[in-house]
Parts: C-alpha cells; structure tokens; sequence
C-alpha cells in the first residue's frame, strides 16, 4: 500500500485503577459499605473502573458470589473491570461475567499478613501506602497514592494530586490537592505555601477565588469541620 | 558517546528552532561533530533558519520509508563542516514519523561519531513533539517570559519526565535545562514581562541562560546565518554563553539587567 499512516496500534500502557479489598464474603454488609463509601464522594466514584480483590477471602475460605458481587459494584456506579486473586472456580465465574481476570501477585498489598480470625470491614482504611515524590509536579500530571502523599518539591498549576489520607507538600502548591478522596473526613492537607487552584477534602471543595484572603507564602493546614474547609497557619 | 539534545517548548513561537539552530552551530564551531534535526514535519523550518533550503533533496521521511539514505539526506553546513541538517519533510504530516525510524536515525547517528544531536521540536504535544523528545538525554526548555509559555512550559517538563525512553525504562531522567527567550528587563521593570525569578519560581529549573529580545534574532532568520555566527549581537552572544556553560565552562549570567547606558537613564526616569 502506498499509503503508510497506519491505522491501528497496540501499546502497553499502564493506568491506576482503584482496587477494592474484601475482607467478608457478607454481601449485604459489602453492599452497605460500599455505598457508604461511594456517597462520601459520588462523582469521584461515578463510573470509576475499579477491580475487586478476593484473595484474603481465599485465603480465610470464605466463598463469595461472583455473580452477585459484581452486580452490588455496577449497583453503586463503579464499573468492575477486573477481579484478582481469584480461585480457578471464581476465575471461570469472572470470565463467564466477562470480567479479566488478574493473577493475585500485588505490589503494595502486604502479602505475609498474619491470618486474622475477624476481620472487621475497617481494616481497609488500614492497608494504605505512602507515596513520597521529590521531583516537581508538573502541570497535567496527575498522582495518586492510597494512603499518605508527601511531596517535596513544587506542585504547579494545573497538576493534581489525590490521596485517600493526608497531603503534605513542601514546596509551593499551585495545582489541585484532593485529600480523602475515598470519603476520609479526617484527612488533611499541610503545605508551606498554598496557591492552590482547588482544595478538597472528602469532597469538600474550596477554589482559589474563595482563598484570596489566605496569606501565602507561610506554612498552612486545612481541615474538615462541619463540612467547611479551614485553613489554619501551622505553628 | 552521542547526546541527544531536544529543543522544546509546549508553545509555538518562542524560539525553539532559533535555538536549535544557534547551539547546534556553536557546538560546531567548538569542533563537535553535530547533527541537528527538524521534526516539524510539514512545516519545515530550520533549513531557512540555516540557510540550506536550496538544497535539501531528501528529508527525515525519505529515511524513516528507505526512500534515501542518511548520508544523502543529510546537508552539511556551508559555514562550520562539522554540522548537518536533517531537513523534515514539508509536503507529509507528522503521521509520516515512527518511533522505530527515528529511533534507527538516531543509531545510525552515533555509528557515524557523531557528539551532539539537536532535535528541534514542533510546537505541542502530539506525535512530533513526542518523537523529537523520547529518546533525549538532555532537554533545552526555551520559554518566554509570559504566563502561557511558562504554563505549557511545566507541561512539557511533565511529559519529558513520564513518557521519553528515559522514564518508561527506568533510567537517569533526562536533564532539563530552562532558557529564557525574548527577555526584556525594562518591559520587566514596568511589570510588562515576568523576571527571572519569577519563571524560576514556576519552573523550578536549572537557568541556562537568557537570550535578549533583539533585532538581530529576526535579521539572521531571514539571512538564513543561525544567530550565533553574529558575534556582534546581544543574541548571538547570549547563545555562544548558552553553549559554553553546557559544555561546562563557568560564565556569569548575562543580559538580566537593563542596560545603564546614557538613554537608559534618561528613558528609566520616566
């Protein structure tokens, strides 16, 4: 053909998808979490892709219903897009559902955790990372970390940063910075200048237009109370 | 050992080709053997900025399709041996490049010895400016001192870091260097310009020098002479400072202060 453009390419990318953990195999208590979960933040999750992680249920032996579980998901707005850590019956059920599955290897999910006999839904605020950066945020880069998210260099204007916990940032902070994004009310930001375009927390948003009286250029915390962001010096 | 130098920039207009034009002349002229490529295709450049465009036969896409070889493709400089340009092609679009094809020409630069390679990016962030930066080892962010280049500027810098070969195989990140174009320190002294400082604070970036806006800049693009071959001017000057302190020569900063000339007091006391 003497036309080359060509008309399709593969290329391996990699995205960061939410992994959800169960730790029960009680699907009504799942069903009641996850909308909890959810209503913290809905246009966060709305439509999110998530992948469903059954390996500490297998590892418990507790069966779950494939079937149902990915039915309670697409319920609450989250589109599954993959399972992992399934058995050979589970794998067999996802992929009848067209679900792909994943193999259980995780990079971030201790793997050696001691077995415990009940374990109570609120283990999942407690498997979180901390994701430290030391080189700027670049405008159009977007991070995300699960647990804590420390950065030690600039965030400019039009990045944006999300971590379910706390956000820290010494450097200038310009872009966005969404902390307790999964509904954390507790969860706040610390940074050493804030310039921000738009602070969240938990959904709770303020834009630069409502900061115009914060002083920058010294050392701030914000925080939740009473579904109002505060914005408090440090010291 | 090659080194691949991109020249880029996010925004169009604020002096990439300029640029890459005058380093590759003034890494020429200090006796490297330098090749310096034009990636924006379809909107070829740099062949008049080097006054070569007379002969250009075949270009980076004849290459890349085996149309020509390199060595033809390639023109060697009428002012410095040391330097050839790898036209781009003017009547293709930059679907024409390919990874693999740039990556080979890029290759097949360093079998030839060749020490430093400039790739002049296209303006934007799509498949040109993606090919010219991927394989970098340094990078030459040119900015002028206004908030939207600064801004694409950032962005460019984001990309340099998460998509060139040196990121998505875990390699020392590519060096970024900030050069500041069209700089003019009275339309900064009345807050019509960002300073120094000011772009430093965004960008957070090593300051490789200032070029200053000067006449000399438009008067050697339509000569076809790459600025820095006029000795005499501002510009010139700044640049063979640029390629100086790359190299690794200690030079003070120039062209950051007004001048403190007769008129320049009569003028600064309005």
């Amino acid at each position: 053909m003497p036309n080359n453009s060509p008309i399709l390419e593969f290329k391996s990318d990699s995205f960061s998808v939410p992994v959800l953990l169960l730790f029960t195999n009680d699907l009504q208590i799942i069903e009641q979490q996850l909308k909890e979960k959810v209503d913290a933040a809905p246009e966060f999750f709305k439509n999110s892709p998530l992948i469903f992680d059954v390996q500490e249920l297998n590892k418990l032996d507790r069966p779950i219903d494939i079937a149902a579980l990915v039915d309670i998901i697409r319920q609450s707005n989250l589109l599954p897009v993959g399972m992992r850590g399934g058995n050979v019956k589970q794998n067999k059920e996802a992929v009848k559902l067209l679900i792909p599955v994943y193999s259980a290897h995780s990079s971030n999910a201790p793997s050696d955790t001691p077995k415990q006999k009940d374990i109570t839904p609120e283990t999942i605020e407690s498997i979180s990372t901390t994701i430290l950066i030391t080189r700027p945020v670049r405008s159009g880069q977007r991070l995300y970390s699960s647990g804590d998210l420390v950065v030690l260099a600039p965030v400019s204007a039009g990045a944006e940063i999300m971590a379910e916990g706390n956000i820290h940032v010494y450097g200038k902070l310009r872009g966005r910075a969404l902390a307790g994004v999964q509904g954390n009310t507790e969860a706040r930001i610390f940074c050493s200048d804030l310039q921000a375009e738009l602070i969240s927390i938990a959904g709770n948003y303020k834009i630069s237009d409502d900061m115009r009286d914060v002083v920058s250029k010294k050392p701030v915390q914000v925080y939740l109370q009473d579904h109002t962001l505060i914005i408090k010096d440090i010291v | 050992m090659t080194r691949i130098i991109v020249v880029t920039s996010g925004k169009g207009g604020v002096g990439k080709t300029t640029t890459s034009a005058a380093i590759a002349m003034g890494f020429a002229q200090k006796g490297h053997k330098t090749a310096v490529i034009d990636f924006d295709v379809g909107l070829r450049n740099l062949d008049l900025i080097m006054g070569c465009e007379r002969r250009v036969v075949y270009d980076i896409v004849n290459v890349i399709f085996g149309e020509a070889t390199l060595n033809q493709a390639l023109i060697r400089d009428k002012h410095c041996e040391q330097l050839y340009i790898l036209p781009a092609s003017q009547t293709r679009d930059k679907d024409a490049l390919s990874q693999e094809g740039v990556g080979q020409i890029l290759e097949e630069l360093a079998a030839k010895d060749f020490e430093y390679v400039v790739c002049d990016s296209p303006a934007g962030i799509e498949k040109g400016a993606h090919l010219a930066m991927y394989f970098a080892d340094d990078a030459f962010v040119v900015t002028n001192p206004e908030v939207a280049s600064v801004r694409d500027s950032d962005r460019m810098l984001g990309i340099l870091s998460s998509k060139s070969r040196r990121a998505e195989q875990g390699l020392e990140p590519i060096k970024e260097y900030l050069l500041l174009t069209r700089y003019s320190p009275e339309r900064v002294r009345i807050g019509e310009m960002l300073s120094v400082a000011d772009v430093q604070d965004i960008l957070s970036l090593h300051l490789l020098g200032v070029i200053p806006e000067s006449k000399s800049v438009l008067t050697a693009s339509n000569s076809g002479m790459p600025v820095i071959l006029d000795e005499k001017s501002d510009a010139g000057q700044a640049y063979a400072d640029i390629v100086a302190r790359y190299l690794g020569e200690d030079i003070p900063h120039r062209f950051i202060e007004e001048k403190k000339g007769i008129f320049g007091k009569f003028f600064g006391s309005k």
